[in-house]
């Protein structure tokens, strides 16, 4: 059971200074004006960066010519159609399906492993790996663990798998690698984006030098930021600054937690276990490279390679008439927001969720409607 | 999906008891059409307020019913008995109505209810009547068949006497918004109960008859008490865009300045939850005019029931209806929950 302990309120973290956020926000104005081209527009990859956003209403602090987009950083948002697919048909063929609960509400092509629930299929809603792990320990029947989530969680599944695995326990891997991701935004035609906010956690374990070269290929500046309020200001302003002096490099403004090397014990894990293909992003486009799957060495814990997944036959059904309204991809992709959507907050709603971005609590359409749908106030101050 | 959407509204689903815009679609939907056309010299069905007003004299009668069906019965500062009367004399006290004229109380009981737990519950009733001053002057007791209820079924009706009803509804641009305590409390408790979190400290429900209270307010405040309403289902999110909604005015809400105790608080952190949407049974929320706003603040806080109350916003003429939150790092629109995210709360 979880215990948590109260001698320090959150409210009292230093990361939570309202007077310095203030101050933050006035350079962010000052920034944005010296850049004098409006409006500038930045992206950051990160659902936990755009639920800080949204949560302390940093939105309505922003200068007007300061644009900040959040890209393709929901998980559970980018896995593919086929992806669900490969999990509801395996639960239909009656292997037990282990995975997070944002993954049970997305749409496949015509169901959702809720719906396949629903229809008899044994899904089960874990917190973690290692809960996945202790499903399968206590039954001799398959286990899937459908797994999902960037480099970050891809290392708690690889750290699990050198560990060692019982004989029932299989993995489809979801799991998706952000750095080449970046490199489709920077090169997608007219892409407005001056500069990357990178996230903060993902680069504990990769190091900022993974983003060196891809500043160098497209001279596109790169800062490193925390997800307390005031390390998001604090990284926007020195993004602006950077893209101000026109000398386009990698900052790290987290180097509480981030090195340039990141944890080198994880990375080794994570390469023992996965490589990087190229791979389909939902709404987004072949992300070559994008995919985590596993290697060779690992194939028989692949459910990939354990069972025939056929998925054609779920193809047989055509989307409903609202899916084709649905604009998730081009959220994702950054050059739409949740507003621009006919069903956003009508028919698209947590309860009912037509696209991707509703389900995952990462989802950029899920955080502005959780804290109060319109996330600059319409213009007011 | 539209089909879908459909079937699901051709049925009643927990959401729409759970005190947010589900529940007031389906009242407006089904109850107040056909029932509120009838003409009320007073505040009447329409109003969809606490309780009901009606003109007797130079005063007002006011009324008002409650269900109660928590889960479980029994819990950590109260239990369903505590909670019926604390409920009904609330609701009457958020009309203006203070002094408890009669309570009546009706009970449902589930075939194999322990006579001792009913012992314990009428001895919380008793005893929650008498701090709030009130008698219960008529009752009725059905019993069920095993499996045909859960437990036991409360219902309490009220009715007071008034000189000066407040509405829900009468906020007016430069109002202060006032809350007479911590947020939260009541509702955290439960779901700590029911999911058996294990949190250092003590979360205890809150609930509590606070038309003592609301009257020492009313003395200090007077006529510039302009709004009350208690914070039930829904947490102060969703009375705070009842009052602006009707009232016809915008909030502005300091997150910094809203009370929460510092288990609430651990709780909220650890479960992804916000205080502000969550139930209380032992507060209220007051639109205050600006120049009698401290006075009615040290009024509460001179009440063992008040010591945490505390100014927490104040009322716009822009953007009627919308509450919007200054979290001290930004602004934004504070969501009206769908409603309680736990069901049988209260």
């Amino acid at each position: 059971m979880p215990t948590v302990s109260q001698d320090r309120p959150v409210s009292q973290l230093k990361f939570r200074d309202p007077a310095k956020a203030r101050a933050l926000a006035d350079a962010l104005e000052r920034l944005t004006l010296r850049i004098g081209r409006a409006p500038v527009s930045v992206m950051h990859v990160c659902g936990s960066h755009e639920q800080a956003i949204a949560k302390f209403g940093l939105r309505a602090t922003f200068p007007k010519g300061l644009n900040v987009i959040m890209g393709p950083g929901c998980p559970v948002c980018v896995t593919d159609v086929p992806e669900v697919d490969e999990a509801v048909v395996l639960a239909m063929q009656g292997v037990r399906i282990a995975t997070y609960g944002d993954m049970v509400k997305v749409p496949g092509t015509v169901k959702s492993l809720a719906d396949a629930q629903a229809d008899g299929a044994r899904v089960h809603v874990v917190y973690s790996v290692a809960q996945a792990l202790a499903l399968a320990r206590e039954t001799d029947e398959e286990v899937v663990f459908f797994a999902s989530g960037f480099e970050t969680t891809a290392v708690a599944t690889a750290a699990v798998i050198l560990r060692g695995l019982p004989p029932n326990f299989s993995v489809l891997s979801a799991h998706k690698y952000i750095p080449p991701v970046m490199e489709i935004v920077a090169e997608m035609p007219g892409t407005r984006v001056e500069g990357f906010l990178a996230a903060g956690h993902a680069a504990t374990i990769t190091g900022w030098g993974i983003f060196e070269r891809f500043v160098e290929r497209h001279r596109i500046p790169v800062v490193v930021a925390g997800f307390e309020p005031l390390d998001i200001l604090a990284g926007l302003a020195k993004l602006l600054e950077v893209i101000h002096d026109g000398r386009p490099r990698v900052e790290n403004m987290y180097p509480r937690c981030v090195t340039r090397e990141g944890n080198l014990r994880a990375q080794e894990q994570l390469w023992r276990v996965f490589r990087p293909v190229g791979g389909r992003w939902r709404g987004i486009a072949h992300v070559p490279n994008g995919n985590l799957r596993l290697r060779d060495e690992w194939a028989r814990l692949d459910a990939r390679r354990r069972f025939r997944i056929d998925v054609t036959g779920v193809w047989d059904c055509a989307p409903s008439a609202l899916v084709k309204d649905c604009v998730c991809g081009d959220i994702m992709a950054g050059i739409a927001s949740p507003t621009d959507c006919a069903l956003y907050g009508k028919e698209c709603l947590p309860e009912t969720p037509v696209g991707a971005c509703m389900v995952s609590s990462e989802g950029t359409c899920r955080i502005w409607h959780q804290y109060g749908g319109h996330p600059d106030l319409g213009g007011m101050r | 999906m539209r089909a879908r959407q459909l079937l699901l509204d051709q049925r009643i689903s927990l959401k729409h008891g759970a005190g947010g815009r589900a529940m007031r679609a389906l009242i407006e939907d089904v109850f107040v059409k056909g029932l509120a056309e009838a003409p009320v010299d007073g505040i009447g069905l329409s109003a969809m307020d606490d309780g009901a007003a009606l003109r007797v004299g130079d005063r007002w009668l006011v009324i008002t019913t409650d269900s109660h069906v928590v889960h479980p019965v029994f819990f950590p500062g109260g239990d369903i008995g505590r909670l019926a009367i604390a409920g009904t004399v609330n609701d009457l006290a958020m009309m203006g109505a203070t002094r408890v004229l009669a309570l009546t109380c009706a009970v449902i009981l589930e075939e194999g209810f322990a006579r001792s737990d009913l012992e314990r519950i009428q001895e919380s009733i008793r005893s929650t009547c008498r701090e709030a001053g009130a008698v219960i002057v008529t009752g009725d007791t059905k019993v069920m068949g095993r499996g045909e209820i859960d437990g036991i079924v409360l219902n309490t009706t009220g009715i007071g006497l008034t000189e000066r009803v407040v509405p829900d509804s009468g906020l007016r641009p430069g109002d202060r918004i006032l809350v007479t305590g911590t947020m939260g409390d009541h509702g955290f408790a439960i779901m700590a109960l029911r999911k058996g979190l294990e949190l250092e400290g003590d979360l205890r429900s809150d609930v509590a008859p606070l038309n003592d209270l609301v009257a020492c307010a009313l003395a200090a405040g007077e006529s510039a008490v302009t709004a009350m309403k208690d914070p039930t289902r829904g947490g102060l999110s969703s009375a705070l865009h009842e009052m602006a909604d009707k009232s016809g005015v915008g909030i502005v809400l300091d997150e910094r300045s809203v009370p929460v105790s510092p288990v609430v608080a651990a709780a909220a952190d650890l479960l992804g939850i916000d205080p502000l949407h969550i139930a209380n049974e032992g507060k209220a929320v007051l639109g205050v005019r600006p120049e009698r706003a401290e006075r009615v603040l040290a009024a509460l806080r001179s009440h063992p029931l008040g010591e945490q109350a505390a100014i927490v916003g104040a009322c716009i003429a822009e953007h009627a209806g919308a509450v919007i939150l200054d979290t001290g790092f930004g602004r934004r629109l504070l969501s009206e929950p769908e409603g309680e995210p736990l069901p049988r709360i209260c």
